[in-house]
């Protein structure tokens, strides 16, 4: 048994001298020698000074981040989708430098290989008639889709964003043990995960000569821009949506490249150029970084159940007009069964061995490698040769025979579509265990990117930490924690960031045009937050009466119940569900669009919901509902100051604007056509002026509550923020900006009708507003929302 | 034999669509030895699409049409000359299937007409295991690839009956088998799906068929149909034959060829996405008329 060597532990605390190395399996802590790697020294030293109660607050202060950033991961079971917290694990893995070169140069060589394979297979077919892969293989593999036979990319690669799954094996050596070509996820939750980590340990960090990772991205992003064709706009990032498991990912990685997340329906093809719907009209486009799998990416031509494609996109790739990063059809060397050929594919493609091994793999469909399969059956693992999933991420136990079958006839029925492989013992990395470091198997993702200078390895990655010292434990989906990867040289290292001046490339000119999408969702955010402020106000006056009268059938209390109800609210409940649903959609607006949104902003849109889910369980009726409300409404009004003090002033704010002024008006124009008639119940213009917002103006300005004074304040001044004209002409200086307000000096159908509408609000009487005209008015502000939907999200 | 072939497609939206954008597999093609593409016109209302013509991996000819405006209906007419060679009859000289399983094992060609393409599952035939046992039950040993696609083929044909309301375009060959019912396209996946069970290679054919009025009666017009077959492969010296399994006999002269697939997926007659609400109907009509 290897242990801390003991003039190492004399000067260490027991959460190190207690570290046990598992018996001929390579720790990355303790060398072979059982004495702490060089690497690992300052970060152990640093944690030695640390009584367990600061561990716990900086490993505290790492999740806080995360939980604020809204990091998390989307766990998808049987029947059921659930979000839990990102799983740090606290301690990073720590790799020399030196190693970490050496590893590098054969990640590169291997990137090579899979661009030159990936060229082979869409292209000459060579390796098929040299022998060297068999063709019944490359034709049973899903992922090699025929439509892009013979298509050449744009750029003249295939490949230029790639990810491998490493581990190191019982020899000490990396392995390589699965490829990921098609759509690799990740790179995003890396960045988070190093943001987190470094906010642990922030002093030894920045002490530790730690590798950064935005120099990295800088050389990718430099990459995306060179290769779009003159006079196309902003890179895209084409996401898989937001129900896919790394959507959170999908944008954040989008935001802090800079490019525009986009979806297939804001993408359109006409004639052969891939252009995006914006509410200029559709823009060229000829980059795509892509995280949707490429069998979704157009229905015409590929799986024709997608939904989330853009029709017509082969024929743009065809013609040569759209650069995908990855091309379409990469995920075909996602395979297993390519891990049996990749080290012949080396020797024959570039005349020498791969430098990183992969997981040793048997084809079965090949008689001697069947036979060598079926007599170490046992010791092997056997898994489908089209699965594009580590078997240690399928099954922690080894071969997962179908029901209905033993290892031996499913060997013998299905042998073309097996494999077996070397069970790897992986190596194992501290992690922290009830107080002390303990040791846990880990693979290591690394992420490789084209770039000017050809292939780079990001300095860094995630590992894979496994909760329990299963080999299989490290499957995300069987609760395994994520580490950051340390690459530490002996000497300090250049400080990149993306927002400095390293990379002229990412200094933005203009913020590029809004997609229509985008827009509508931003125009619905703010029609959705604004309501619910308008829900939320109504609900407030409701609970205070009732709690001035409890009396329930009280007229006043009956005519706000009616406004209630037509928002579709059950009274039943203190915090009607449909409060619930109005923030939760407003959610999911914001959602789709977080790639344009501060992270404080959605903070506090995820605090407002989980806040209204909280006070809704366990609020009482009356006083106590008022003043929950109460917190709830300035929660939503510290959303919208945010959003409004920082946001930048782009065409997306100014929809998000739009729609919250369209909403109000409506509201507004609702309210009062219920509370102004003259049967109206007693305290019902007090109430309005109360939920309006404007107690104190009105007091210092009418002597008393009267419709006519009540509608001269909500609905013709000007200067006061709650009334109708003043939304209206917000509204106006907004829609006058936007694309295409006014051709040939005359106003748009939008404005027209806006113009005519401020106008008849604004010359109307007060003492002629009835509750008909409120209403008719109300439908009017509503068919602005049509026309603006018309012109700029269909 | 020279053909004419008129065919007519449209549909009619309930709501004008915008944008749309179509990939059409209409056009016969020609095959070396079995058939010629002579001449061929597609015209198509509203006129002004962008219109494009290329050959798909399988061979096929592909139209693809994008509408940029709104349009309430889209009408499209073809009108092809084809002249067909008439079939040889085939000497059976393939090898037993056993053998034939031997000659794919060796193949290392995954040109469009590759064998290798058509033996496992394909996008609309998943699954092969359920039609295991039905073919099966179907072979007695020693068969030949040619043997087994005819007892197949008449093992369908006792099984299935044929109804043109029991299931639609996008019906699973499973459920129509499970149904007992169905039309040339049901027909044709349910054979492909039972000789792949069985390894053989097999293919999905689109084309017309020319059909005969019954006796004494006048031919209708636009009574003909687009019709489905399957081709199964045979081994290398014969190659691929066709079969039609929803008349239970060997594809002739009467058969159009218009595309190879691998199921409907690889050639539907129209593959389209549009934008708009609301539903839409169809229409379809086509006339094949000897000419000489």
């Amino acid at each position: 048994m290897s242990a801390v060597s003991r003039e190492m532990a004399a000067g260490l605390p027991p959460l190190v001298a207690s570290y046990r190395p598992l018996d001929g399996i390579p720790d990355e802590m303790i060398g072979p020698d059982g004495s702490i790697r060089a690497p690992w020294l300052p970060l152990l030293a640093h944690l030695s000074t640390l009584s367990p109660a600061e561990i716990a607050a900086r490993f505290g202060r790492g999740d806080q981040y995360l939980r604020d950033a809204g990091v998390y991961y989307r766990h998808y079971g049987k029947g059921d989708v659930a979000s839990r917290d990102w799983p740090l694990s606290h301690v990073p893995v720590i790799l020399a430098e030196s190693e970490w070169q050496a590893l590098a140069g054969g990640l590169v060589q291997r990137a090579e290989l899979l661009e030159a394979v990936m060229a082979d297979i869409y292209g000459e077919n060579r390796l098929l008639e040299s022998g060297d892969l068999p063709g019944t293989l490359l034709a049973a593999n899903p992922h090699w889709l025929r439509p892009l036979v013979g298509v050449k990319p744009a750029s003249g690669h295939f490949l230029h964003f790639i990810a491998m799954d490493l581990g190191r094996g019982e020899d000490g050596r990396w392995w390589v043990l699965g490829d990921r070509t098609e759509a690799p996820s990740g790179a995003g939750f890396a960045l988070e995960t190093r943001v987190a980590t470094s906010r642990v340990f922030a002093e030894i960090y920045r002490q530790s000569n730690v590798h950064r990772l935005a120099g990295f991205f800088g050389a990718f992003r430099d990459m995306l821009d060179r290769m779009r064709a003159p006079g196309t706009g902003s890179v895209g990032l084409l996401t898989s949506g937001l129900f896919n498991e790394t959507y959170y990912e999908q944008a954040y990685i989008a935001r802090y490249l800079g490019l525009s997340l986009l979806e297939g329906e804001d993408l359109i093809v006409e004639g052969e150029e891939l252009k995006v719907r914006t509410i200029d009209g559709p823009q060229p486009i000829s980059v795509l970084w892509r995280r949707l799998e490429s069998a979704w990416c157009d229905p015409l031509e590929l799986d024709e159940r997608s939904r989330l494609g853009t029709p017509g996109l082969l024929d743009a790739i065809r013609a040569g007009r759209v650069t995908m990063a990855n091309a379409l059809g990469a995920g075909a060397l996602e395979t297993q069964a390519f891990l049996a050929f990749l080290p012949r594919l080396c020797e024959r493609l570039r005349g020498e061995s791969l430098a990183i091994p992969n997981v040793a793999t048997w084809w079965c469909g090949q008689e001697a490698e069947y036979h060598y399969v079926r007599e170490n059956r046992h010791k092997l693992v056997i898994s489908r040769a089209n699965a594009n999933r580590l078997p240690i991420e399928l099954d922690p136990q080894g071969s997962t025979v179908p029901e209905a079958m033993t290892l031996e006839s499913w060997l013998d029925e299905e042998r073309h579509a097996l494999v077996g492989q070397e069970a790897v013992r992986l190596s194992t990395t501290p992690a922290w265990k009830d107080g002390v470091l303990a040791p846990r198997p880990m693979t290591l993702r690394v992420f490789l990117a084209r770039t000017p200078d050809g292939w780079q390895v990001m300095p860094g990655g995630f590992a894979r930490v496994g909760q329990t010292l299963e080999p299989g434990s490290i499957a995300m989906r069987h609760g395994s924690n994520v580490a950051d990867v340390w690459i530490v040289g002996e000497r300090p290292v250049p400080e990149p960031s993306l927002l400095r001046k390293d990379g002229a490339a990412f200094m933005r000119k203009q913020p590029g045009t809004l997609p229509a999408r985008a827009a509508d969702n931003l125009f619905w955010l703010g029609r959705y937050v604004e309501r619910t402020e308008g829900m939320l106000r109504l609900l407030r006056a409701y609970h205070g009466r009732l709690a001035e009268s409890a009396d329930t059938e009280a007229p006043l209390l009956q005519q706000v119940a009616g406004l209630l109800e037509t928002y579709g609210m059950d009274l039943a409940q203190p915090l009607p569900a449909e409060v619930l649903s109005s923030i939760q959609s407003a959610v999911t607006s914001a959602g789709k669009i977080r790639d344009r949104f501060s992270l404080d902003g959605w903070s506090a849109l995820v605090d407002l919901a989980s806040s209204a889910e909280q006070i809704g369980k366990q609020v009482q009726p009356g006083d106590d509902a008022a003043r929950a409300i109460s917190v709830l409404i300035r929660k939503l009004t510290g959303f919208s100051g945010l959003v409004h003090e920082n946001m930048y002033r782009a065409m997306g704010w100014r929809f998000l604007t739009i729609g919250q002024a369209i909403e109000r008006a409506i509201g507004m124009a609702d309210w009062l056509a219920a509370m102004i008639p003259a049967d109206a119940p007693d305290g019902a213009l007090d109430l309005m002026i109360e939920v309006g917002d404007s107690v104190m103006t009105h007091r210092r300005r009418y002597a008393m509550a009267v419709p006519e004074s009540v509608c001269d304040l909500m609905v013709l001044d000007s200067l006061n923020p709650r009334s109708i004209l003043f939304e209206l002409e917000r509204m106006q200086a907004h829609i006058d900006l936007l694309p295409g307000s006014r051709r040939e000096n005359r106003l748009s159908p939008l404005g027209q009708a806006l113009l005519k509408l401020r106008a008849d609000v604004a010359t109307m009487p007060a003492e002629a507003i009835t509750p008909e005209w409120l209403l008719d008015l109300k439908w009017r502000i509503a068919g602005l929302s049509d026309a603006l939907t018309d012109t700029y999200f269909a | 034999m020279q053909y004419e072939i008129t065919l007519r497609l449209g549909y009619a939206y309930a709501h004008p669509a915008a944008q749309a954008r179509h990939l059409l597999r209409l056009q016969p093609r020609t095959v070396h030895g079995m058939q010629r593409l002579v001449a061929a016109r597609l015209d198509v209302e509203p006129s002004n699409p962008e219109r494009m013509v290329r050959t798909d991996f399988f061979g096929n000819i592909v139209h693809s049409l994008h509408f940029h405006e709104d349009h309430a209906e889209i009408d499209l007419r073809l009108l092809a000359y084809v002249e067909r060679h008439s079939a040889l009859p085939v000497l059976d000289v393939a090898p037993s299937i056993d053998r034939m399983r031997l000659e794919l094992a060796g193949l290392n060609d995954l040109g469009p007409n590759s064998p290798l393409h058509f033996l496992g599952p394909s996008p609309r035939i998943s699954d092969l295991t359920p039609f295991r046992d039905f073919a099966m039950a179907a072979l007695r040993p020693g068969m030949s690839p040619v043997e087994a696609m005819r007892a197949i083929g008449a093992a369908l044909s006792a099984q299935m009956t044929f109804d043109d309301e029991a299931t639609d375009v996008d019906t699973p060959p499973l459920a129509a088998f499970e149904a007992g019912r169905g039309v040339c396209q049901d027909y044709s996946q349910i054979m492909i799906a039972s000789l792949r069970a069985v390894g053989i290679p097999a293919g999905y054919v689109s084309g017309f068929l020319r059909t005969l009025p019954p006796p004494g009666e006048e031919r209708l017009p636009g009574a003909d149909a687009m019709h489905a077959w399957v081709r199964v492969w045979c081994g290398n010296g014969i190659g691929w034959l066709e079969y039609d399994p929803t008349n239970a006999m060997a594809v002739a002269d009467d058969h159009i060829l218009v595309g190879y697939g691998r199921d409907y997926a690889d050639v539907a007659p129209i593959r389209g996405v549009s934008r708009t609400a609301g539903g839409q109907t169809g229409h379809h009509t086509v006339d094949v008329i000897p000419v000489g």
